[in-house]
């Protein structure tokens, strides 16, 4: 895996997510790294977490919970499907199992063991994946998981989270330590700006309204967020009064917060490093054509697998940087 | 303490006769219900009498008793098998077991643990307890807890690469406060397990994966018991019992017939299946 390339990934100075941090004295962090510091933490405070891996916990990060609580630390080898089913056995003694692999694999590959053990069975278990997205980098398609999202969100039971930044991530993952019940956590490998607001506290089902546009509103999740941000600070410069929504949790979705935005403005953009089939793109399609009718554009990735080369060429390569998000607002709105 | 509400039962005749009800209740169910799993449920009778009514920690009115032991049927579509047990040990009233497959009830078609208390946890696609049951066994272990973890698995569906995942895993942890069985019965959906897609060696095949493997005659209730017993007593690995067995076992023209996997039994084949039994 070609680890060092993450120096120079999405959070480079020229990359479209590293130059809009909010907290610029804050260096970017992958959610990844975030994850693997707070399960540590957790573990201190918490004897019943336990954490399972499927041979990548140098990638994934929970090496530093399996070298601090050994015995609390179950590596499955490379199978995925056993670690789901032993997650879910865990889970039903009163631990709460966190299972860590890649999103690609962890929800491609034992999704009908998350369909029957966790989310029939309504277990405790949670599942973070990380290398979420194109993002992934160099090691490309087989890795680069797009459609995850889709996957989680249509089991019934099942929480659906992106976070947008390290803080977000650290606030997450104390959350459904607490939540009963399955969850999906979907993490980044590359490095990105914290965006959040120092006091953010992160709850299950409620979107972060940054600003309410009244021309445009851009729904965004994951890396995504903080392209938004920057996409949202250009089109006001041109005029066009743009607001930005985290919708961190997917599903269920902020339904409430989505109307709200879509009440103020003409034109809402979805924004996500995932397929636009099925994931936050669909959701809010699905939602507001139900609730609201409002003209909807998705940017994301348009039914194709990703490839190989570093995140920030991949992001420019498949439409997902600010300037695209321009334009897909100018190209709807001079159409309309 | 909250124990058996039954009390453990080591009387093999007791035993068989309990195994002779559970079948009967098994044809009702079928036959009322109108379809599901014959052969696999009629094959399986025995092991699990054995296990639920000499081995087990239960308390049916208390089904999540922390100190209780698991018991999980992989092979889901058996539910009739565990339905019937359930009902005899006392989960829930005995005409319930009339709805099986009918709208909101309970019994699902296969087992599902959100609908029963007392099915540890959802089953029907094959290939999945073990790895769930090394997951309560590992659980057990953190917590010092001495319950016992017992698994039925069909021997079509060691077929699905995610038992031998799971053989590695309970191997590799040293799973010892498991015992799994395979219903060996010789026959899938389509055919005979070995022509569809051969398993064999069995025996060498568990062995080789780390386990402690005893074969037995899954019919006589003296063999089921002592490999029970034996099982107990095996340290720092997982067991499993080859139990060895003909599916639709119990009622003749049920016995070994493949077309019988899936199908209920007629108002008139339940009618001479009873007298089979009664008299048998
Ligand atoms: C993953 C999965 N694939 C297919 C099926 C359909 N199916 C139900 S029973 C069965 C055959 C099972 O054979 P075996 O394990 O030998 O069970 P038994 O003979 O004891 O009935 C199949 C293929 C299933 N339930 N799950
Ligand atoms: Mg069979």
């Amino acid at each position: 895996m070609g680890e060092k390339s993450q120096q120079s990934a999405v959070s480079s100075q020229q990359s479209n997510v590293g130059a809009y941090g909010n907290t610029p004295d804050k260096k970017p962090k992958a959610t990844r790294d975030e994850y693997g510091d707070t399960l540590l933490e957790l573990g201190k405070k918490r004897q019943d977490i336990v954490v399972l891996d499927a041979d990548l916990s140098c990638s994934t990060k929970t090496n530093k919970f399996a070298t601090a609580f050994p015995e609390r630390f179950f590596n499955m080898g490379i199978a995925e499907q056993d670690m789901i089913g032993t997650a879910a056995g865990l889970s039903l003694t009163g631990k709460v199992p966190f299972a860590s692999t890649f999103a690609v694999f962890e929800t491609g590959r034992a999704w009908d063991q998350i369909r029957l053990t966790v989310c029939y069975s309504n277990t405790n278990v949670k599942l973070v994946a990380t290398h979420g997205g194109i993002t992934v980098g160099e090691d490309g398609a087989s890795h680069q998981a797009l459609e995850d999202v889709a996957l989680m969100r249509a089991l019934p039971n099942m929480t659906v989270i992106v976070p947008a930044d390290a803080a977000e991530t650290a606030s997450v993952i104390n959350t459904i330590a607490d939540y009963k019940g399955p969850v999906y956590v979907r993490l980044g490998r590359a490095k990105v700006p914290y965006i959040m607001p120092d006091d953010y506290k992160f709850r299950i089902g409620k979107a972060f309204v940054f600003h309410i546009g009244r021309d445009v509103n851009i729904v965004a999740s994951g890396i995504m967020v903080a392209i938004a941000k920057k996409a949202a600070e250009m089109l006001s410069k041109d005029g066009l009064d743009t607001g930005v929504i985290n919708m961190s949790t997917i599903k269920p979705l902020d339904g409430e917060a989505l109307l709200k935005v879509a009440k103020s403005s003409k034109l809402i953009v979805t924004a996500e490093e995932h397929s636009v089939i099925g994931g936050l793109g669909g959701a809010v399609c699905e939602f507001l054509s139900e609730n609201h009718p409002v003209p909807v554009k998705r940017v994301g990735i348009h039914d194709s697998f990703g490839c190989s080369g570093n995140p920030d060429e991949l992001i420019k390569f498949h439409g997902l940087t600010a300037e695209d998000i321009v334009k897909t607002v100018k190209n709807a709105i001079n159409h309309s | 303490m909250n124990a058996a509400t039954k009390g453990k039962i080591t009387d093999v005749k007791e035993l068989e006769n309990i195994a002779k009800k559970i079948r009967l209740h098994i044809l009702h169910m079928l036959t009322r219900a109108g379809s599901g799993h014959t052969g696999g449920s009629l094959s399986a009778v025995d092991a699990a009498v054995a296990i639920y009514f000499s081995k087990m920690n239960f308390n049916p009115e208390d089904p999540s008793w922390k100190d209780r032991d698991r018991f999980i049927l992989s092979k889901g579509h058996a539910a009739p098998l565990l339905y019937a047990i359930m009902a005899e040990a006392g989960y829930f009233p005995f005409e319930t077991i009339g709805t099986l497959r009918k709208i909101e009830s309970p019994l699902q078609g296969h087992p599902c643990c959100k609908s029963l208390p007392g099915v540890e946890v959802s089953t029907g696609s094959l290939g999945q307890g073990l790895s769930v049951a090394n997951g309560m066994a590992l659980g057990l272990r953190l917590d010092n807890n001495p319950a016992k973890v017992y698994c039925i698995m069909g021997d079509g569906e060691i077929q699905e690469g995610q038992i031998w995942e799971a053989a590695m895993t309970a191997a590799h942890y040293k799973i010892d406060n498991l015992c799994a069985v395979v219903d060996n019965n010789g026959l899938q959906i389509d055919g005979p397990v070995q022509k569809i897609m051969g398993i064999a060696p069995i025996h060498d095949k568990w062995a080789a994966f780390g386990w402690h493997v005893i074969d037995i005659d899954g019919h006589n209730m003296e063999e089921i018991l002592r490999a029970l017993d034996e099982a107990e007593g095996v340290k720092g690995k997982p067991t499993v019992l080859i139990a060895n067995t003909t599916k639709g076992k119990g009622v003749s023209f049920f016995e070994g017939k493949v077309e019988y996997h899936g199908v209920a039994p007629s108002a008139e084949e339940y009618e001479r299946a009873v007298k089979e039994i009664n008299n048998g």
